[in-house]
Formats: structure tokens, C-alpha cells, sequence
């Protein structure tokens, strides 16, 4: 098991070195003079020196590399040019928002793939697992901002029955912020869904094929014992692996619904941060975004070993 | 299967039996009806992005400031947008866009990466394992995230959105030619060619290339439909396709600003996104299906 958990580590901890690496390596391919966009337009030769010494861009590649390597590791990620507030402080305000948005999209997604996967499984072949199965297959196959223009379009343009977008505090307004989420979290919340739904369904399938549970079967029990108490329990091991690898795909999903409602978080943070070319903020908010995806996927991964004995045995579970 | 799946049969046998293997196959592709609308409608769109110029009725660009946000008449099946341009002909044209964007850059990711993951099963040893810890790094940002960062370092344009699609996607080639590199190698029929005395080049596109080039192929269908979303996103946050050329998600962008008074803009945008998406999946779900062996 410690085995297992040094070996995982450690993979880990290549792959972030490396992502910083790459993180580190595209801000520099970046065309134009990184001198220039800290000094503004207006700066002369002189003062583009100084900016240059001052930030130690004359350093050699690697000096620099390992230096803003160093500092990030402690937290600094630099100031956001057009701010001048520290990258990491304009990340953390806006965190918390984005992070309601994706635990309640994750909620609606399970809330929704999980019994409907399960049901798929169990009434396989049937017109419901048809149903199932067309709904989610539209449900990958929907441009998730369309989904939300047309929900805006229903229910906010004709209906009147939720604000189109915005966002309040839930301490400062507990039931508007519901409102204001309960659309963009689902927009979110489909595609994860439509993912996990036909895992789950491909999952349980497996499982309920197996021999335990034709002995479970034929020794008498009720369905319902069987599918829950014995199947169940294996059939949602891998789904939660499915979960940490689609976590990445909530996290760019989120840059997409944040601007069509106009939810101040972390994904609008991005795109405000590319459009007004403050580099800073962009290298911060991509290092930091890839690192969570490395750490949620290294717990996953653990978590998993934990649950299932096989692994912690066999080895590592990307070893094949 | 292609004849080219490893099964030894004299030349003569292979030709005789093909003309009721080949009836047979088509009877198989012609027992999933969802699959064959599909790969119909991909058709039809791919004809709609060539015919473009044909199909269109009128100038995808030109401006016209009386018919400015008219719901859709006989002259203007889908309505006019924000600059009085009718929006039929510029869904047509976007389909160009959308087409060019979803296949360009899944092309790019195969050519890029099936080597590198042909390299890395073939060789192993250290060059696999370089190769594959670089390709997890690569994995670990977000598609759409990465895709956005390397638009910020290569300038928002349709070229430049399909060349950080086609990187977004490479690394997913990478991994999936290796583990089929994996499971071809210790076959018997790779075995027996490398005793004959086959070369590294030969072996890796004569007899583990064929034999794996179905799972790819099923893979490029499910990721074009991938690309063309991400495209659509690309271009409606701005980061893509630049106006005034016509794009899916251009539209749904300017679209947004006028919901309450022109939704008919908003609507054919994204449902032809939609349906072209949807068919792809259609389609490759039912290929792979019909490749899959185990079917038979």
C-alpha cells in the first residue's frame, strides 16, 4: 500500500513539475517583449532596462524558470498587470463562487445519471433504456451555451419564471443566489451527466453479469437487495474514477456558463484576463487550474486503491 | 473487417469471397438505422459546407440597414440579424467554418500523435516513459482551458483556434495508439513478421498500423463532434473565428444581446451545431459497434 502511494506521488509530482514547465515555457512564446507590457506603451529604452533588471529578465532561462518556480510554490504568482492585485488573491475571490457553481452542477449531474444509469442497466434493452440512452446521447451532443441561451430564452425572456443572469452572495441573499445559480449550474450539470450516465449504465452492466450476482439471484433474494446491496457497491467504483477525470471538463465547462449568465467566477476571470492580455493572470489561473486537476485525480486515485484491495496489489492503476 | 486484418488467405480466395462479404457487411451497417441518419446527416452538412456558395441565398457578409432584425419571411427563411444580414445563408456558411475547424484540427492531433504513441508502445523503455509523462502533464489541463491558453498565445483566429484544438487533442491520440501498440505487439502474427526479419518502420506501419487503424478511426468520429463544439466556443467567447466571417458561434454570441427581440437568431446557430454533433456520435457509436468483433 505505501508502495503503491510513494509510486503514485511521485508520478504526481513529475507531472506537476512538468506542467509548470509548459506553463512556463508558452507565456514565454508569447510574441512581444514581456518588458514592454509591464512598462505600458510609453515607456524609452532606458526604462525598459530597468524593468528588465528589476524583474531579472536578462537571467538566464533556467535562473528564471527555477526563481518563478520557487515563488509560485510559496504562492506568488505574480500581480495581474491591469490590477495590480496579486494573482493569487484575485484567483481566491473568485474560487468560492465557481466552486457553488460546480458542487451544485455536480449534485444535479449525479442526482440524475446515477438512478437513471442504474435503471438503464437493470431495464436493459427496454424503452426506457432507449429513452435513457437517446437523452444522454443528446445530452453530449449539445453545445452547452446553446443549452443555455435557449434556457435564458424559456425561462427568463418568455416565462418571467428566473432572472436571466447576475449573481448575489447566498449570505447576502440566500434565495436569489439560488435562483440566479439553479440555471447555470444545470447547463453545467448536463453534459457531466450525459457522461456519467452511460458509465454508470456500462458499469452496472458489467457487474450485474457477473456470477455473485446470478448466485444472488437464483438463492431467492428480491431485486431490489440485489441490485442495491450487491451490485451496486462495485458497479460505482469506477464511476468515481470517471468523476476526477470529468472534473476538468467542469472546470472548462465553467469558463462557458459563467459568461452566458454572468457569474463572476473563476471561468470569467479567464476570458477577462485573455482579452485584456494580462498574462500574469492567465499563467496563474492555467497553473493553477491544471495543478487542481493533478491533486483531485491523485486523490481519486487513492481514494479508489482504498476501496478496491485489487489495486493496491496489482500496482499502480495507470500501469498498463 | 478490411482485408488487411492479419487473417492469411490466398489471393485468389480473398477475391471470390468478397463480393457476398461485401453484401453482408452492408446488411450488417444497414441493421442500425440511428447509425446510418447519421452518418446521412454528416453527409448532408459536409455537402452543405462545399456547396456553400450554391446553397446560400445571399451574401453571408453584406450589411443591409433596412432589413434590420426581421423575423424569418419567405426571403429570409431564418429571419435577418443585427446588420440585416440573413441568417440561413450564414449557417450555411458556417458550416464551412465548423467543418473545417472540427476535421483540420482532429487531423492534426492524429498526425501528431499517432507516431509519437506508435514510438512510445513500440520502443517502451525510457522513450515511453517520457513521452507518456509529458502526454499526462498535457492531460492535465483542461481541454477547453488549454485550447484557450494557447489561443492567447497564438492570436484569435480560425487557423489558430484549429491548430489549439487539434494540440488540445492530441495527447488523448497519444494514449490510445499506445495501449492498442501494447496489445498488438505480442500478437502472434507481429511476432512471427519481426522473426522474419521485419524492420522497426516496417512492423510499426505494414502489420501494428492496419491492425489498429479501426479504434482510431472510431475515436476521430466521437472527437470531431468535440472539436466543432469547442470551436463554437472558442468563437463565441471571441477567442476564435474574428468577425464578420460566419461562424456557428459567432452568431450565438451577438445573438445573446438580442434575445427578447430577435430569438430566431439565436435558435438556427445552434441547432445546426447541434445536429451536426449529434449525428457525429450517432455515427460513431454505430461504428463502433460494427468494427467491434465481438459482434459478429
Amino acid at each position: 500500500m505505501l508502495d503503491f502511494l510513494a509510486r503514485r506521488i511521485a508520478i504526481s509530482t513529475v507531472t506537476f513539475l512538468l506542467i509548470t514547465l509548459i506553463v512556463f515555457t508558452g507565456v514565454r512564446m508569447i510574441p512581444g517583449d514581456p518588458a514592454r507590457v509591464l512598462a505600458g506603451t510609453d515607456a524609452d529604452e532606458a526604462g525598459l532596462q530597468e524593468i528588465r533588471v528589476k524583474y531579472g529578465l536578462t537571467d538566464p532561462i533556467p535562473v528564471q524558470y527555477l526563481r518563478w518556480l520557487t515563488l509560485a510554490l510559496q504562492g506568488d504568482l505574480g500581480e495581474s498587470i491591469r490590477t495590480r492585485e496579486p494573482v493569487v488573491k484575485t484567483v481566491a475571490m473568485k474560487l468560492p463562487i465557481t466552486m457553488q457553481l460546480a458542487a451544485f452542477a455536480l449534485v444535479i449531474a449525479i442526482g440524475i445519471a446515477i438512478p437513471a444509469g442504474i435503471f438503464s442497466a437493470i431495464r436493459r434493452n427496454t424503452v426506457w433504456d432507449l429513452l435513457a440512452n437517446a437523452v444522454s446521447l443528446c445530452g453530449v451532443s449539445i453545445p452547452s451555451f446553446w443549452l443555455g441561451i435557449m434556457l435564458i430564452l424559456f425561462l427568463s425572456v418568455r416565462l418571467h419564471v428566473l432572472p436571466a443572469s447576475g449573481f448575489v452572495s447566498f449570505l447576502d441573499d440566500p434565495l436569489g443566489n439560488l435562483q440566479r445559480m439553479i440555471m447555470p449550474a444545470f447547463v453545467l450539470g448536463a453534459a457531466l451527466a450525459a457522461v456519467l450516465m452511460r458509465q454508470t449504465r456500462n458499469s452496472m452492466i458489467e457487474v450485474l453479469s457477473a456470477n455473485y450476482i446470478r448466485t444472488a439471484y437464483s438463492k431467492g433474494l428480491a431485486e431490489r437487495v440485489v441490485v442495491f446491496r450487491h451490485a451496486l457497491r462495485n458497479g460505482l467504483i469506477p464511476i468515481v474514477t470517471i468523476l476526477g477525470l470529468q472534473m476538468g471538463t467542469l472546470m472548462g465547462g465553467a469558463v462557458v456558463t459563467e459568461q452566458i449568465f454572468v457569474v463572476p467566477g473563476f471561468g470569467r476571470l479567464i476570458v477577462e484576463a485573455v482579452f485584456t492580455r494580462d498574462y500574469p493572470l492567465v499563467q496563474g489561473v492555467v497553473l493553477i487550474t491544471a495543478s487542481a486537476y493533478v491533486l483531485i485525480n491523485l486523490l481519486v486515485d487513492v481514494s479508489y486503491s482504498l476501496m478496491n484491495p485489487r489495486i493496491r496489489v496489482k500496482g499502480s492503476a495507470d500501469e498498463s | 473487417m478490411s482485408p488487411s486484418d492479419g487473417t492469411a488467405m490466398p489471393a485468389g480466395a480473398e477475391h471470390a469471397a468478397s463480393a457476398p462479404r461485401r453484401r453482408r457487411t452492408w446488411r450488417r451497417a444497414l441493421r442500425r438505422p440511428p447509425a446510418v441518419v447519421g452518418a446521412v446527416v454528416v453527409f448532408l452538412f459536409l455537402l452543405m459546407a462545399l456547396a456553400a456558395p450554391w446553397l446560400a441565398t445571399g451574401d453571408p457578409i453584406r450589411t443591409n440597414w433596412s432589413q434590420i432584425r426581421k423575423a424569418p419571411t419567405v426571403a429570409h427563411l431564418f429571419g435577418t440579424d443585427d446588420l440585416g444580414r440573413d441568417v440561413y445563408s450564414r449557417v450555411v456558411w458556417g458550416a464551412r467554418t465548423s467543418m473545417q475547424a472540427g476535421v483540420f484540427s482532429i487531423l492534426l492531433a492524429i498526425a501528431v500523435g499517432v507516431p509519437t504513441g506508435l514510438v512510445a508502445g513500440y520502443y517502451r523503455r525510457t522513450v515511453d516513459q517520457v513521452i507518456m509523462r509529458l502526454t499526462d502533464a498535457w492531460l492535465s489541463f483542461p481541454f477547453l482551458i488549454l485550447a484557450i491558453g494557447l489561443v492567447t498565445i497564438l492570436g484569435p483566429s480560425l487557423t489558430n483556434a484549429t491548430v489549439a484544438i487539434g494540440m488540445a487533442a492530441t495527447p488523448t491520440y497519444i494514449r490510445l495508439t499506445r495501449g492498442l501498440v501494447l496489445g498488438t505487439v505480442q500478437e502472434d502474427y507481429v511476432q512471427s513478421a519481426r522473426a522474419l526479419g521485419g524492420g522497426d518502420a516496417r512492423m510499426m506501419l505494414r502489420h501494428i498500423l492496419p491492425n489498429i487503424f479501426s479504434a482510431l478511426l472510431v475515436q476521430a468520429t466521437v472527437s470531431i463532434p468535440s472539436a466543432i463544439i469547442a470551436e463554437a466556443i472558442l468563437s463565441f467567447l471571441g477567442l476564435g473565428v474574428q468577425p464578420p466571417t460566419p461562424s456557428w458561434g459567432t452568431m450565438l454570441n451577438t445573438a445573446q444581446q438580442f434575445l427578447e427581440t430577435a430569438p430566431w437568431m439565436a435558435w438556427w446557430p445552434g441547432l445546426a451545431i447541434f445536429c451536426l454533433a449529434l449525428s457525429f456520435n450517432l455515427a460513431g457509436d454505430g461504428l463502433r459497434d460494427f468494427l467491434d468483433p465481438k459482434d459478429y
